[in-house]
Order: structure tokens, then C-alpha cells, then sequence
């Protein structure tokens, strides 16, 4: 039985339904979940996708992070269950708590869209195992409120206990302290980063295809588990 | 009926890049020697007298919603009786 993988649609949710087809092409069962339902319908993992949940009023997903399937996720990430945060998913999941700081708007001051070169920081985590440690890869990085921002003392803390998951190469996108473009939890279950790995499953509609080992990870992970 | 106001503004340390936008603007319209940060502010109407234990609950939805404090300070305030021309009490 193919592990069932969750995206969670928020009202104003945009790459929903890629996140969805990225788990069918990299063969799990794709679960769509409704942020007003309280069940997480027996889902394995879950993905919070990108997108502009309640028009990105007050802050970048402070709204959603208190939709009423956020208590099971909260629940379900401190339980161990893998949990993927894509952009505003990642902002989510700050404004939530489960992993530390904030995303605010880019240095730049316009919507960033780009090809965006990556390395793997570590591959200790359930969405980064299958990668080669410090692998270099392409994914597409689309955001106008990307800027990841934490106190010194919190920076120091990620990057000692290699929870520094992703770091932008050739030039810094949007003013991300330390080049941060993701970030874990403690234990390696929950990972939030901006860049769209959903964007990155298909040769036709991408300049790589290595989102692919996202999947590949957290299914390594759930199938060594049972 | 009493009116609260909510102040919520990035801490010194974060990036504030919209305060920056309106700095330049302001440079650029002849505006010299202004130095902008940008925050929002909040105007809550409640029920009732703004008592000690109906600010504190104000105080912990700031906490709660209207700011984020891991960028954010805020900071709450009874606004005055006066009631501005036009508006019945």
C-alpha cells in the first residue's frame, strides 16, 4: 500500500493541487485535506502548500495558522509526523511555532521568480535524506515575502545544530539572514522552506527535476518505519 | 463603549523594507534627513469599560494575533472619551 501523503488546501491556496500531483508522480497516495476539518484522514505525512491563504492579510500565514486542522497538525509534527512547509506553507509553520523565526518582505522589494541554486545544508532530516550532503540543486523559488529573519542568539542555535536545512547560492534573493532558504525542527520531522520543490518533479515544466528527491526522502523514511 | 489602540511595530533589528521604500520616496521628493520605519496600527472598539482585566485580554490577542513577537513589539492604549464631530456616543 503506497504511503498517503496530505496537502492541506487553505482559502487562498495556489500550488495545492501541484503539491498533490508531485506525491502521485513520485509514487504515494496523494490526500487532499480541507483547513476547516479537524482529521488529518489517517495521512502518514503532510505538506502545507504555497499560495497567498487569506490574501496574505495581517502576516503571511498568521491567519491560517490558526485554521482549525493546524491543532491535528501541531499534534501530528510534535507526534514525529513528517511535515513540509512550501513558502506560505513555510511561513505557516513560523507563524505556528513549529519551527523558529519569520519570513518578512524582500530586501528587494518585488515578487522574486527565479530558477534558484541551492545546497543541501544536511540531509538529516525525513524531506532531505535521499539528497547527496551538500548537493547542489535547482528549484523554483517564486515569493514576494521570503526574507527569513531570526534574533542572533536563534541563527547561532540553527546553524550549531545543523538545522540549517537549505542555503541560497549565486546571490542572496531576497535578504534572508545567513542565506537561509529553509530551516527544520529539533527533530528533523518538520521542514519549511521557500523555494517549490512541488514546481520541480517534471523535465517538461522545469529546468530540473530534483524536488523529485523531497518525495524520494520522506518515502524512504515512511517505508524504513513500518 | 471605549476605543483601544494597538500599536504594532518591527523590533530595530528586522529588516524593514517597506519603511526603507518610503524613506527613499521621501528623499526623493525632497523630504531630506527623514528616517522612516513602518508599522500598523490597530483600533479595536469593546463592549464596556476598558477595565484592568479587559486590557489584559487585549493585551494577550496582540500577543496572540495582531503581532508576531518574534519581529514585532506592540503596544496598547486607551484612546480618549472625546468623540470626534459627528459620531454619536
Amino acid at each position: 500500500m503506497p504511503a498517503r501523503i496530505g496537502v492541506i488546501t487553505f482559502p487562498g491556496s495556489l500550488d495545492d493541487h501541484d503539491a498533490l500531483r508531485a506525491v502521485r508522480l513520485t509514487g504515494a497516495e496523494p490526500v487532499p485535506l480541507w483547513h476547516g476539518s479537524d482529521s488529518l484522514d489517517g495521512v502518514d505525512a503532510i505538506i502545507l502548500p504555497g499560495g497567498f491563504s487569506y490574501g496574505d492579510y495581517l502576516r503571511c500565514g498568521a491567519i491560517a495558522r490558526f485554521a482549525p486542522i493546524m491543532t491535528e497538525v501541531i499534534r501530528a509534527a510534535d507526534s514525529g509526523m513528517p511535515v513540509l512547509g512550501i513558502c506560505n506553507g513555510f511561513q505557516i509553520l513560523c507563524e505556528a511555532h513549529l519551527l523558529p523565526g519569520a519570513l518578512v518582505r524582500n530586501d528587494v522589494r518585488t515578487f522574486v521568480c527565479r530558477d534558484q541554486r541551492l545546497r543541501v545544508e544536511t540531509t538529516d532530516t525525513t524531506w532531505t535524506a535521499a539528497f547527496q550532503p551538500r548537493q547542489e540543486i535547482t528549484i523554483v523559488l517564486k515569493n514576494g515575502e521570503g526574507g527569513y529573519v531570526a534574533d542572533e542568539a536563534t541563527l547561532d542555535q540553527l546553524e550549531a545544530e545543523g538545522r540549517v536545512v537549505f542555503r541560497y547560492l549565486d546571490g542572496n534573493p531576497n535578504g534572508s539572514y545567513r542565506d537561509i532558504a529553509g530551516i527544520c525542527n529539533e527533530r528533523g520531522n518538520v521542514v519549511g522552506l521557500m523555494p517549490h520543490p512541488e514546481h520541480n518533479v517534471d523535465e517538461l515544466t522545469g529546468p530540473s527535476t530534483d524536488g523529485r528527491l523531497f518525495f524520494a526522502s520522506v518515502l524512504n523514511f515512511l517505508a524504513a518505519r513500518v | 463603549m471605549a476605543r483601544v489602540v494597538v500599536d504594532v511595530m518591527p523590533k530595530p533589528e528586522i529588516l524593514d523594507p517597506q519603511g526603507k521604500a518610503v524613506t527613499g520616496a521621501l528623499g526623493r521628493l525632497g523630504f531630506s534627513g527623514i528616517s522612516v520605519r513602518q508599522g500598523k496600527r490597530f483600533e479595536l472598539e469593546i463592549e464596556g469599560e476598558a477595565t484592568p482585566d479587559r486590557l489584559a485580554e487585549i493585551e494577550r490577542a496582540a500577543e496572540t494575533l495582531l503581532a508576531n513577537t518574534v519581529i514585532e513589539t506592540f503596544a496598547v492604549r486607551v484612546e480618549p472619551e472625546d468623540v470626534p464631530a459627528g459620531e454619536t456616543a
